[in-house]
């Protein structure tokens, strides 16, 4: 089975750090993208398997994010991320396309189930 | 401060100088003197126009009347001046008739003197007798009840007089007869020189008649003096014929004239008199005025009784009208107050609301980058089964799991108390909620060591109401019932489905329980039990909210047994409008 390759975007480095090496370990291809901007740049050069969204970034947000990646790449599925107690951030980005939300702090073994379960569709 | 509040003060200073009253005399709460500056001003302002309109009438009336009477007097005046003046006027003409017509043989014959006086007394009323004096001055013939024939004339005024002007009409006098009575006396004249001068007197009884005639009342008095002032018919007030009349008369006047005086005797009277035109007679009119004021004084009467009911219906009005008026201004003024109250208590607690949210978020990244850290820590040590004390280091990870986990959960509480804020219609399992809101109390209960028992409906059926506003009124209803018990009390919470669909929670403590009249007011904001300490306005909020949730809340309490707080809510909220 090839690597799945994952693009992680979320401003705080230091749970990117983390979670990417984390998901490493589980043998995944994980790109980091710092900011909504870095985000966009990244699939103009290549495009994941699945884009994991903090839906809370400073400059452009996570909502904006969303939106343009659905215009570019409809089919590509996109995982959003919000503060704890924020459903409705949540909604809203599914009801723009994305395939689910998860609330932070995250639970690992959730965030994998996600993924395959996305991936599986 | 503004006017509406000066005013009452500066009212209050000035009773306080215009009544000397005591200085903090109005010392009284901004309503009572309130409704008093009210009931001065409406008072003044109905009662001032009410008596200025009394004065006015007063005099208005008072003159009026004395207008009335004026004018009635002259009339009157008028009237019988002219009625004196007809009366002499005719006896005067017969008696010059008599005095031309007949020849002087006729008239020094006595019966055919007879004769003329018999017709004389026939046609015209008052004459007494007649007789012919010779141009000596002797009574030569005499017809009448006495015996006067040979007296003589020749010094009497009245004979000089004829003799001069031809005719003459005396004053009132006595004479020889010894009863009052005029003369008039005419001069024929003769070729020869040898004048006669007819007289003829009569009686003043006449003159009576016509006064009485006028129909005068008591208070009225009619009569005629002669130039000098002496009466010459009787005067009901002023004396007997041939008195002298005590009032002196000013200028002549052949008008009638009204003069308002007091007499000799001390009343105070209306005189109107006239001079006759071609007489030395005046007529004379007195009309007390005690007697004319009779009915002025009536009114009077009638308009005082009138102005003191009016006073006292107005004093009773604006007592219940300034009465009302202030108890409405303080209900709205306490209707206001709570408001502002009530908004300054959800203001508070948006503000909390809104730093608790912001906190939750900010710990929130932190919490995350925790979670993932430790993650990767219990990911790196799964992959060195052979490290020294690794179980250790698992342990240790596993507890920091466990701590974000708590961090998580308070984060959430206070998320969930910062949407408690908006009304928010979702799908809600109301057992959920229950246990949410024991959680934020759970230590409390701990610290007290008071037993919170759950008989929760495992199958009740989900709702849709507001979670924040709900976790509201159960954490209002839970926090009563924790300060109602003591340390080591029970609280019993059950939920189940009513019959008609309705979800049902209750909240039973066995603390000390509320008297009729607590229960009956426990929902009226500012309504506390709690002396001192509560604001009065957490059970009426969930009142509130309850009612706009659709639903219903019911207390029952027993005094020293404790109390049941039952909850109804709808499986939907038919307007859903709300806020």
């Amino acid at each position: 089975m090839p690597e799945m390759k994952i693009l992680l975007v979320d401003d705080e480095e230091d749970f990117t750090q983390a979670l990417s090496e984390r998901l490493e370990l589980r043998d995944y291809a994980v790109t980091v993208a710092g900011s909504g901007e870095e985000c966009l740049e990244a699939l103009e050069t290549e495009v994941p398997d699945i884009v994991i969204l903090d839906l809370k970034m400073p400059g452009l947000g996570g909502i904006e994010v969303l939106k343009r990646i659905k215009s570019d790449h409809p089919d590509l599925p996109v995982l959003l991320l919000t503060g704890y107690g924020s459903t409705e951030e949540g909604i809203k980005g599914m009801q723009l396309g994305a395939a689910d939300y998860l609330m932070k702090p995250l639970n690992i073994e959730a965030l994998l189930g996600k993924i395959h379960q996305t991936m599986k569709q | 401060m503004t006017l509406y509040d000066k005013l009452p003060l500066l009212y209050e200073r000035f009773f306080e100088k215009f009544f000397f009253l005591p200085k903090g005399y109005f010392a009284a709460d901004r309503y009572v003197r309130l409704r008093r500056v009210m009931a001065m001003l409406m008072f003044l302002v109905t009662m001032l126009p009410l008596t200025i309109m009394l004065v006015i009438n007063y005099h208005q009336y008072q003159n009026t009347i004395k207008q009335e009477t004026v004018n009635q007097l002259v009339i009157l005046e008028n009237k019988t001046k002219h009625s004196f003046e007809l009366f002499l006027q005719e006896r005067l003409s017969a008696v010059k008739y008599i005095a031309h017509a007949y020849s002087s043989d006729d008239l020094t014959d006595e019966t055919t003197l007879k004769e003329i006086f018999f017709t004389m007394q026939e046609n015209f009323s008052g004459f007494v007798d007649i007789g012919v004096i010779s141009p000596e001055g002797k009574q030569i013939n005499y017809v009448g009840p006495y015996s006067l024939e040979g007296k003589d004339y020749s010094e009497t005024a009245s004979y000089r007089e004829v003799r001069v002007k031809g005719s003459h009409i005396s004053d009132v006098f006595m004479g020889y007869r010894g009863f009052p009575h005029l003369v008039i006396a005419v001069e024929k004249r003769i070729r020869s020189g040898e004048n006669l001068v007819l007289r003829a007197s009569i009686d003043i009884e006449t003159f009576n008649d016509i006064i009485a005639s006028l129909g005068l009342g008591p208070e009225e008095d009619a009569f005629l003096l002669n130039r000098k002032g002496v009466l010459q018919t009787p005067s009901k007030f002023y004396g007997q014929v041939l008195e002298d009349f005590p009032i002196e008369l000013p200028s002549k006047s052949f008008q009638p004239h009204v003069m308002e005086l007091t007499d000799s005797q001390g009343r105070d009277i209306f005189l109107s008199y006239v001079h006759f035109s071609n007489l030395e007679f005046v007529l004379v009119f007195v009309k007390l005025q005690s007697k004319i004021f009779q009915s002025w004084y009536a009114l009077k009467g009638q308009m005082i009784i009138i102005f003191a009911v009016g006073l006292v219906a107005i004093s009773l009005i604006i007592f219940h009208l300034t009465g009302m008026m202030v108890r409405r201004m303080k209900q709205a003024d306490e209707k206001r107050e709570a408001a502002i109250q009530e908004l300054e208590h959800s203001q508070k607690l948006s503000s909390i609301g809104q730093m608790a949210a912001g906190v939750a978020h900010e710990i929130n990244n932190p919490l995350a980058i925790i979670n993932e850290k430790t993650g990767l820590m219990m990911d790196l040590l799964q992959g060195k089964p052979d490290l020294a004390k690794r179980e250790k280091f698992e342990e240790l990870c596993a507890s920091i799991l466990r701590s974000v986990e708590r961090a998580r959960g308070i984060t959430y509480r206070l998320l969930g108390f910062a949407r408690r804020l908006e009304t928010n219609y979702e799908s809600l399992d109301v057992n959920e909620i229950i246990k949410d809101v024991i959680g934020f109390l759970e230590k409390e209960a701990q610290d007290r060591n008071i037993h919170i028992d759950l008989e929760l409906d495992p199958n009740l059926e989900k709702i849709s109401s507001d979670q924040g506003q709900l976790e509201q009124v159960f954490l209002n209803l839970l926090n009563n019932s924790m300060e109602a018990v003591q340390d080591g009390g029970d609280i019993v919470i059950r939920t189940w489905e009513e019959k008609d669909g309705r979800t049902v929670i209750s909240l039973s403590d066995n603390g000390c329980g509320m008297t009729k009249d607590a229960v009956r007011r426990i929902f009226e904001p500012f309504y506390t039990t709690k002396k001192g300490k509560g604001t009065g306005l957490g059970l009426s909020i969930t009142y509130g909210i309850v009612k706009k949730l659709g639903g219903d809340i019911k207390v029952e309490s027993q005094v020293g047994e404790g109390t049941t707080f039952t909850v109804y809510l709808p499986k939907k909220v038919l307007s859903e409008e709300g806020e």
